[in-house]
């Protein structure tokens, strides 16, 4: 035990003397989270909206104006030719073009009935079909406006109840992406660096030519790196509950409990990559290459998984992070116990041993 | 190394391009129907049958359909309320209560879109079927609005993803090995050999940057054979746009790279550095969410971003044929980055050694 | 043990897939004695060394380190061997002292033994001024002697030590086989392998390998006389040059 205390000592000095790494290390996640809380959302706001209308009265005046009052859309443009519309989309600013047609009031006070034409630039599909549903929800708006006075009939009314989130709040969504992605990096980048740093030193070989036990080695290693991901994952909820106002609907207890679960996961992960790459840089580029990507993509961090193709359904059971967001966002949002979700967290003690004996198979190999 | 820096990228930019989908289907969908009859069953039919909506189960208690929401199983719950027909007809109005799991806010937005659709929908059914003729005589007043999507009729999501996805993977391998290359020199001590060569800092540093250079072009042109072969993107614009400026936007990331390496003495330092810009990068790119929806000051700090510049020149180019005057402001912007970066980083090799 | 010997091998043998790395080689190696171990870049001496300091698995033969069987007691042998890799591995982002306290515990020394040890060495070897220096910033000489000391730290039966004077000038590579003199007449058996011939000649015996085995081993004096050669690095040569006799003729040339 005594040896094994001088280990851990001695990797906390060499995470400590190295203070650019330090500050990153902490860094991080500070600024993921505030820019995540304050700059990031995929709602849609602000979009330039442009107006090519032909009609040019009363009607299609109060409609642009509507249009522009509201809170998604701003700087209206007006647009006096058809290649123009073209020509704005290409610049890449405006959104998408509004149409009315010469006879645009007129078929509405006669015929009681008109159309127009909303032109998106649909590079981007999801602002654009949102754009499109919000568009046309000023317009009905509009149209209930000047229908008031007729009698309305048969009518279902929905109400809508949001759970769990009620502010449609998208901080709280990424919240716990982002405490993933970030243990999930760390704990595997850093040790995996460590662990090689070690080999292209020679310093591995002196460990393994001492008394010490291999899995003492490696378990020294990895210990400072549990207790700098728990301080991480503490700084994250912290500010999640101070700045955001997340509440914590669940225990901090299991919440404790699930993360260093899952940081042990990551860092085992992180032993395998350092036993199968010999220098730093192979190991850095495997965790950051092979990581960042499917932990950010295929977790259902940022896209719902259950719109994925069926393969990435697939795929995506065997990317720990994504059972470790199922856990917390029911932890800390649904407030719902361990019974709830028993299932992913054996999931991941599971895919933890499976991580940690494939390692010891494969550290062995190597001494043989 | 080199399946890493080839093989890896290019395998996720095929993965990884069809994971990136704000497309919300197969909404995991149950209902409580408290009324049981030929309109509540109608209603919930044309749940069943819209795209959008998986119909997972039926509960017989709000409280059932709850706890089952608490573990995931269904993500919106539909409660029709007893009396539903007879409330309809008779008194001309009735209230269905409709409950979203709502932690990911902007896809319950979309669901709540997608629910009073069908509502609509089935109302408007119902009105004609149910109304009085007389009420046709006073029909109200009605706008059509024709949708029309340009760029993307069918609203491909992968279109708009793989050039970004591509462009993210061209910066990240060309900063990575960039990064980490001169201060692999410093670690191993080849530095110092290099330094009383003959050879000029400029020409040590081109010498040092050429292959990443190359490199970064192999990943794109790679890059974009997959995504016309595979996901047949299009290619509206011209590629020797595309070329003309990845060849100017890799200096900037090369530059970058660079200054980093100068201001590091290990490796793992420099990963460090490189990592962690490349994720506020990434983040702040507009790749995955709009930058238009960002707070101004947030817009502001994206204009510091090379990335956003990227991937707004390749969706531009490659997907609306924009032209050389089109993307002329991002074109500049990049040139001076890349200038900027370059004397940064040769000022700080030089004070390094 | 009784024959005084530390080190005892027997057709001790190690494969790669089909390449063999070492080719039943036999020796042994006395108490006390300074054994070198010559041989070409690539002739097997790493590979024989990492078997018999337990990192690394004979595929046939038999060996004894200090006492006990490599294929069954490895950790015992760890506990009884010091060990000096050719990088001169230490931590650079760590202090001298931090060094010896580290790798002194690690062998299991009390804390007490490790403050002894270390006034010993500060002493010994003039540390006073940059005990508490980074390692990273000092001069290789010293990375060298520290980490010889370090590889004594808890008085093992055999010290190895893998190529310990590559990179350092001749002054220093002098002081270090004074080092390596002194705790070799103390007790401790050193074995070592070199480049440098005229280390080799320092000395007590001398083995040479030549792809995988051992082609002469003795005293550098005697192997002079059955060589008729001047010095060590001839009998080098003339080893290294003559077609080996494992190999067919066609293929025998290797420098």
């Amino acid at each position: 035990m005594k040896r094994f205390i001088g280990f851990i000592k001695k990797e906390f000095y060499h995470i400590f003397r190295d203070r650019r790494s330090l500050f990153i290390l902490f860094g991080m996640p500070i600024a993921q989270v505030l820019l995540f809380g304050f700059a990031i959302t995929n709602e849609i706001n602000n979009v330039d909206v442009a107006f090519f209308d032909k009609s040019k009265d009363a009607i299609t005046e109060e409609i642009i104006n509507k249009i522009e009052a509201s809170k998604y859309f701003t700087n209206k443009q007006m647009i006096t030719n058809d290649a123009e519309i073209e020509s704005v989309f290409k610049k890449g600013k405006v959104k998408a073009v509004l149409v009315f047609d010469t006879d645009f009031s007129e078929k509405l006070t006669k015929e009681n009935k008109t159309t127009v034409q909303i032109i998106t630039d649909a590079t981007d599909p999801n602002t654009a079909n949102t754009i499109n549903n919000y568009l046309s929800s000023i317009l009905q708006k509009y149209q209930q406006e000047i229908n008031k006075e007729i009698k309305i009939s048969h009518q279902i009314i929905t109400q809508t109840r949001m759970v769990y989130n009620p502010e449609l709040k998208s901080v709280f969504t990424f919240v716990p992406g982002v405490m993933t992605v970030i243990l999930m990096l760390v704990s595997a980048m850093m040790t995996s660096i460590s662990i090689t740093r070690e080999k292209e030193l020679g310093t591995m070989e002196i460990l393994l030519v001492s008394p010490l036990k291999p899995f003492q080695v490696i378990l020294g290693k990895v210990f400072p790196y549990i207790f700098l991901s728990v301080i991480n994952a503490v700084v994250i909820v912290l500010l999640s509950i101070f700045i955001f106002k997340m509440p914590i609907e669940g225990s901090l207890f299991l919440f404790g409990f699930e993360s260093v679960l899952f940081i042990i996961n990551a860092l085992s992960l992180g032993i395998l990559i350092s036993t199968i790459s010999s220098t730093q840089q192979t190991a850095m580029m495997i965790s950051l290459m092979g990581l960042m990507l499917p932990v950010i993509l295929l977790s259902g961090f940022i896209f719902p998984i259950a719109s994925m193709p069926l393969p990435l359904q697939m795929i995506s059971h065997i990317i720990p992070a994504k059972w470790f967001i199922i856990i917390i966002k029911a932890i800390l949002l649904k407030g719902v116990g361990l019974s709830f979700i028993w299932k992913e967290t054996l999931v991941l003690i599971g895919m933890t041993l499976f991580f940690i004996v494939l390692s010891v198979k494969k550290y062995k190999i190597r001494l043989e | 190394m080199l399946p890493i820096i080839f093989v890896l990228p290019l395998l996720q930019l095929v993965i990884l391009s069809n994971a990136a989908t704000f497309d919300i289907k197969n909404i995991k969908f149950s209902y409580v129907d408290h009324d049981k009859t030929s309109f509540s069953r109608a209603l919930i039919e044309k749940f069943d049958a819209s795209t959008y909506f998986n119909v997972i189960n039926q509960f017989s208690s709000k409280k059932e359909a709850d706890a089952a929401m608490a573990k995931g199983e269904v993500d919106v719950i539909l409660e029709i309320p007893r009396y539903f027909e007879r409330d309809l007809l008779k008194q001309n109005k009735t209230v269905i209560s409709v409950a979203i799991n709502a932690i990911d806010g902007a896809a319950a937005g979309v669901e709540n879109v997608y629910i009073n659709q069908i509502v609509q929908d089935f109302n408007k059914n119902a009105k004609v079927a149910l109304s009085q003729p007389s009420d046709l005589i006073n029909a109200p007043k009605d706008i059509m609005a024709i949708p029309s999507f340009w760029y993307n009729k069918t609203l491909n999501y992968k279109t708009f993803m793989v050039p970004g996805i591509l462009v993210l993977l061209v910066t990240m391998i060309t900063l990575f090995l960039s990064g980490m290359n001169i201060v692999r020199e410093k670690e191993i001590g080849t530095l110092e050999q290099m330094n009383v060569t003959p050879i000029k800092k400029y020409q040590f540093i081109i010498g040092k940057l050429f292959p990443f250079w190359i490199i970064g072009f192999g990943l794109l042109t790679i890059g974009l054979i997959i995504s016309k072969v595979i996901f047949n993107t299009p290619m509206v614009g011209s590629l020797g746009l595309i070329y003309f400026y990845t060849a100017i936007y890799l200096l900037v990331v090369l530059g970058m790279g660079l200054f980093i390496s100068n201001f590091t003495d290990t490796q793992q330092q420099a990963m460090f550095i490189a990592w962690f810009f490349i994720v506020i990068f990434i983040l702040m790119s507009g790749l995955f969410t709009p930058i238009e929806s960002m707070p101004k000051w947030a817009q502001i700090l994206t204009e510091f971003n090379p990335i956003k510049y990227f991937v707004e020149v390749m969706r531009m180019v490659m997907l609306k044929g924009s032209s050389l005057i089109d993307i002329l402001p991002l074109l500049i912007k990049t040139t001076v980055y890349a200038l900027i970066m370059n004397g940064l980083a040769v000022w700080s090799y030089k004070k390094t050694s | 043990m009784k024959n005084n010997n530390v080190i005892e091998v027997e057709n001790l043998t190690k494969k790669f897939g089909d390449f063999t790395a070492v080719n039943s080689i036999t020796f042994e190696v006395k108490k006390g004695e300074i054994f070198g171990f010559l041989g070409a870049n690539g002739a097997g001496k790493t590979t024989a060394m990492k078997m018999l300091i337990g990192i690394s698995k004979p595929t046939s033969g038999k060996a004894q380190v200090a006492g006990f069987d490599v294929f069954t007691h490895p950790e015992d042998i760890k506990k009884n061997i010091g060990y000096m890799s050719q990088k001169f591995a230490l931590y650079d982002d760590l202090t001298v002292k931090e060094n010896i306290t580290f790798f002194g515990g690690i062998y299991g020394l009390s804390r007490a033994k490790i403050k002894e040890k270390r006034c010993e060495l500060v002493e010994e070897l003039g540390l006073k001024e940059i005990v508490n220096e980074l390692v990273g910033s000092l001069p290789l000489g010293w990375k060298q002697k520290i980490s010889f000391s370090i590889a004594l730290l808890h008085s093992p039966t055999i010290v190895f030590l893998d190529e310990p004077t590559g990179g350092v000038d001749p002054i220093t590579r002098r002081q270090f086989w004074e080092m390596i003199y002194k705790s070799a007449n103390s007790g401790t058996t050193i074995f070592v392998t070199t480049h440098y011939m005229d280390e080799a000649e320092y000395c007590d015996r001398v083995s040479i390998m030549v792809d995988g085995k051992i082609e002469a081993l003795d005293t550098p004096k005697k192997l002079k006389l059955q060589f008729k050669a001047a010095t060590m690095d001839e009998v080098f040569l003339k080893l290294a040059r003559s077609p080996s006799p494992t190999l067919p003729e066609e293929k025998g040339v290797n420098i």
